[in-house]
């Protein structure tokens, strides 16, 4: 292990700017935390969480996907492709790392998607475990531990210094670019503190939120039943729970005329949406508790199914903090989820 | 101001059920936090006793929920804050749904809480809110128990709160409050002071912050189209996500002209925003301008009323001109 | 029109009853204004929703003008005094938002005023041309 003391955190973003493009999350004026591109004396915020999750830099909300110039009757096919350049996420938390592994399920499934295969390829994961997490929580529901978040190198921040413990080979090689700047040691901390944030997972309020009774190949059993209809009688049919969710990875994909062409381009959708895989024949979810249900099987039933049983949340809360309705995963489980939820 | 407390309002609700004048109520049910409270539909006693919730998170405004609940058999019951009324009357001035079918309990409200306001003083960990007379207690699960003051943590559309006055109600509960003296239009009018190059600067930040989740929309009671130009595949504008700065501020610019004038500015749309871009900073510039070309308006003040973009005087101020007066 | 070399261009709005005919009288009459202003016939300036004039400018215009018959004169009676409430509300919302007011303008324009039309094109063609091109409102994917 290797550490480096807050003070000189400054030139350990500076030597890894070189390299690489660099995100940080940073505080706005609001208070709330949001990525940025790093650039001289920028601060890290302290925030646990950031507003959008690290989702967007490998599948970020639009993206072009390829031009297209008509002169005549020719066609040229304008590869517009940007996302090879190296870069590193900075301060990613354990649920945000392990969301990647779910997107990677989706995306580098045979046919791979090239555009997040790149961008996966490219980037470096700096993850940061949880010394206070949230009232909203609940990453241990989904077997996450935030004293070891995934990632390629995972670092433990305590009141004067952080320390970094590289994990794959994309992590050591960012970190030995780093030896000016950091020193061997750190252990006994890291030691301490994965006990402190042990303990501190037992006093949260969701840590006995149980998923045991979702999974695979359960579609029968929570499909029709009643209680979808109370709980989705308020949902305003919004897009923010989707959208501000690390692991929803559905998209469209859509044609713009431009004056000279066409720019073809993908965006996220939302099964919330009106429009969500709307068809030549209509709609094959007319109202708003199908879209709603849409959601929560897919997180909790479908995913697993397809997937050897892994679950497409990773509690990380934000949609229990943004609602608008106050409607969210946790209470979608504890109604329908059985005994062990009660 | 008389407190209204849950007990209050479910023996209302209940007394209403069992006279039948009502067959369910649209209330507020608890949820995991303090601060989480969802709008539901309550059927009977039991539900009520139960789930039903009264307290300074109960934010949401009701009276959109009534163009969907009115479709259903039966009278349904509303509790509806000041502000919501104004709402109410204005969704009933564009006929969007049937006044019988609906029981209508005026509540009072001293301003509801902004959970945000509380997590950016106290930070993350709120186990739970307890209100107390003026202050509240915060307890957090890193620092112990905190006291704030209400004031402090109010959401900006109760800080400036624009009236107290119920403008429609079978019922009420308490008495009525009166027309406030708000400030609301100050942060505007700082806006307006701005030059040109610092106000572009201001809402592009603000605006390229939007995620296109279509929240402020679609919470709004102002908003009530069937089929939303932005939705429709045909309409040439139709977006699930900004691809250009443009289309940010088309949607931002559309969506409030297309409430300007019957927009009553119940601050919902800021309520909702996942980024907490200040989207009632557009709705009350039109309100602000309205006021000061047409003479002062206030939608949902009366029913029937005429909005001001569906009404003229022959003396009207000239576009030109009309730029200029926020130099004044 | 131009200003060091760049010609704007101008997306303008006409009513049918009046001001196209007043386009058409100055066309007649050989008075001149610039090539570059694109004329857009409707059936009533109060056709012109807001939108038109922000997908004019997301397709390439720098300036938008929006012309209709005088205040009392509107064919329909009234369409003209809806006109001007939208669009006095619309240029000062553009303003608030930071964006140029110059851009933007609504004139009246009557079937016998063809020197008037030609006049208010020069005019307003100039005053786009000063401010150089349409960054604030612009659409990027138009401009490749």
């Amino acid at each position: 292990m290797r550490k480096c003391s807050l003070k000189d955190l400054n030139a350990l973003f500076g030597k890894i700017s070189e390299s690489a493009t660099l995100y940080i999350p940073v505080d706005l004026e609001n208070g709330k935390a949001v990525y940025k591109k790093y650039s001289d004396g920028m601060k890290m915020s302290d925030a646990l969480k950031t507003e959008r999750s690290a989702k967007d830099f490998f599948f970020p909300q639009i993206e072009t996907l390829m031009e297209f110039k008509t002169e005549g009757k020719n066609i040229e096919i304008i590869d517009t492709r940007t996302e090879t350049e190296d870069f590193v996420v900075f301060g990613v938390r354990g649920c945000d790392a392990k969301s990647l592994e779910v997107l990677d399920k989706v995306f580098l499934a045979e046919p791979v998607d090239s555009y997040y295969q790149n961008r996966r390829e490219h980037g470096v994961i700096v993850s940061f475990a949880c010394s206070r997490p949230s009232e909203t929580c609940f990453c241990q529901t989904f077997g996450i531990d935030p004293s070891e978040p995934a990632g390629d190198i995972v670092c433990y921040k305590t009141d004067s210094e952080i320390i970094f413990d590289a994990k794959t080979e994309k992590g050591k090689a960012l970190m030995s670019k780093l030896d000016a700047v950091t020193e061997n040691g750190g252990e006994e901390q890291v030691e301490k503190q994965k006990a402190e944030i042990k303990a501190v997972m037992d006093k949260l309020p969701l840590k006995d939120l149980k998923a045991d009774a979702f999974g695979a190949d359960k579609t029968n059993e929570y499909f029709d039943r009643p209680e979808w209809a109370a709980l989705s009688e308020s949902c305003i049919g919004c897009g923010t729970c989707t959208f501000v969710c690390p692991t929803c990875q559905c998209y469209d994909i859509k044609d713009y005329k431009t004056n000279k062409g066409v720019q073809r381009f993908r965006c996220w959708d939302s099964c919330m949406y009106s429009d969500f895989t709307l068809m030549a024949h209509g709609n094959s979810r007319n109202s708003q508790k199908e879209r709603f249900r849409q959601r929560f099987m897919h997180k909790l039933v479908y995913f697993p199914t397809n997937n050897d049983g892994m679950f497409s949340c990773v509690g990380c809360g934000r949609c229990i903090a943004k609602c608008p309705i106050s409607m969210n995963i946790v209470k979608v489980m504890k109604t329908l989820g059985g005994k062990e939820n009660e | 101001m008389q407190k209204v407390t849950r007990e209050t309002l479910i023996e209302k609700a209940i007394a209403l059920i069992a006279e039948e004048k009502v067959n369910r109520v649209l209330g507020w049910k608890a949820g995991e936090f303090s601060y989480d409270v969802t709008p539901a539909v309550f059927n009977d006693a039991e539900s009520l006793k139960k789930d039903f919730v009264f307290t300074d998170f109960c934010g949401a405004n009701f009276s959109k929920y009534l163009v969907k609940e009115t479709k259903k058999d039966g009278k349904v019951l509303v509790f509806l804050k000041p502000c919501d009324t104004y709402s109410f009357n204005q969704l009933l001035t564009e006929h969007r749904f049937d006044r019988e079918k609906v029981y209508v309990v005026g509540i009072p409200c001293d301003g509801m809480i902004d959970e945000n306001a509380i997590k950016a003083k106290v930070g993350d960990g709120i186990i739970s809110v307890t209100a107390d007379g003026d202050k509240i207690k915060v307890e957090t699960l890193y620092d112990g128990v905190k006291t704030l003051d209400k004031a402090e943590v109010l959401s900006e559309r109760c800080a400036n709160c624009k009236s107290k006055k119920h403008v429609a109600y079978d019922e009420l509960i308490g008495e009525d409050g009166e027309v406030a003296d708000s400030n609301r239009f100050d942060q505007v009018e700082m806006l307006e002071k701005m030059t040109p190059d610092e106000r572009f600067a201001f809402w592009q930040e603000q605006l390229s912050r939007c995620i296109r989740c279509n929240a402020c929309r679609n919470v709004c009671p102002a908003c009530t189209c069937e089929k939303c130009v932005f939705d429709n595949p045909n309409s040439g504008v139709e977006n699930k996500a900004a691809a250009d700065s443009f289309e940010e501020k088309m949607f931002h610019i559309i969506r409030a002209f297309h409430v300007a004038g019957r927009c009553t500015d119940c601050g919902e749309c800021s309520r909702v925003c996942p980024q907490h871009i200040p989207l009632h900073l557009l709705n009350r510039k039109f309100i602000k301008d309205i006021n000061t070309f047409y003479g002062d308006y206030q939608a949902g003040e009366e029913v029937g009323s005429r909005a001001p973009l569906v009404n003229y005087t022959k003396e009207d101020i000239e576009p030109v001109d009309a730029v200029k007066k926020g130099d004044e | 029109m131009q200003v060091n070399g760049y010609k704007p261009k101008i997306v303008a709005f006409c009513c049918n009853w009046c001001s196209y005919a007043g386009a058409d009288l100055a066309g007649s009459n050989r008075l001149s204004y610039p090539a570059e202003v694109k004329v857009i016939r409707v059936p009533c300036s109060c056709r012109v929703n807001p939108m038109f004039i922000l997908r004019a400018f997301q397709r390439g215009a720098d300036g938008v003008i929006l012309c209709g018959c005088h205040p009392g004169d509107c064919h329909y009676t009234s369409g003209n005094y809806y006109t001007r409430r939208r669009m006095a509300l619309l240029f000062s919302m553009l303003d608030y938002l930071g964006i140029e007011r110059d851009r933007t303008r609504v004139e009246w324009v009557s079937a016998a005023e063809g020197a008037k039309f030609a006049a208010t094109m020069n005019e307003f063609a100039e005053k786009v041309a000063s401010l150089g091109e349409n960054k604030r409102l612009e659409d990027l994917r138009c401009k490749k």
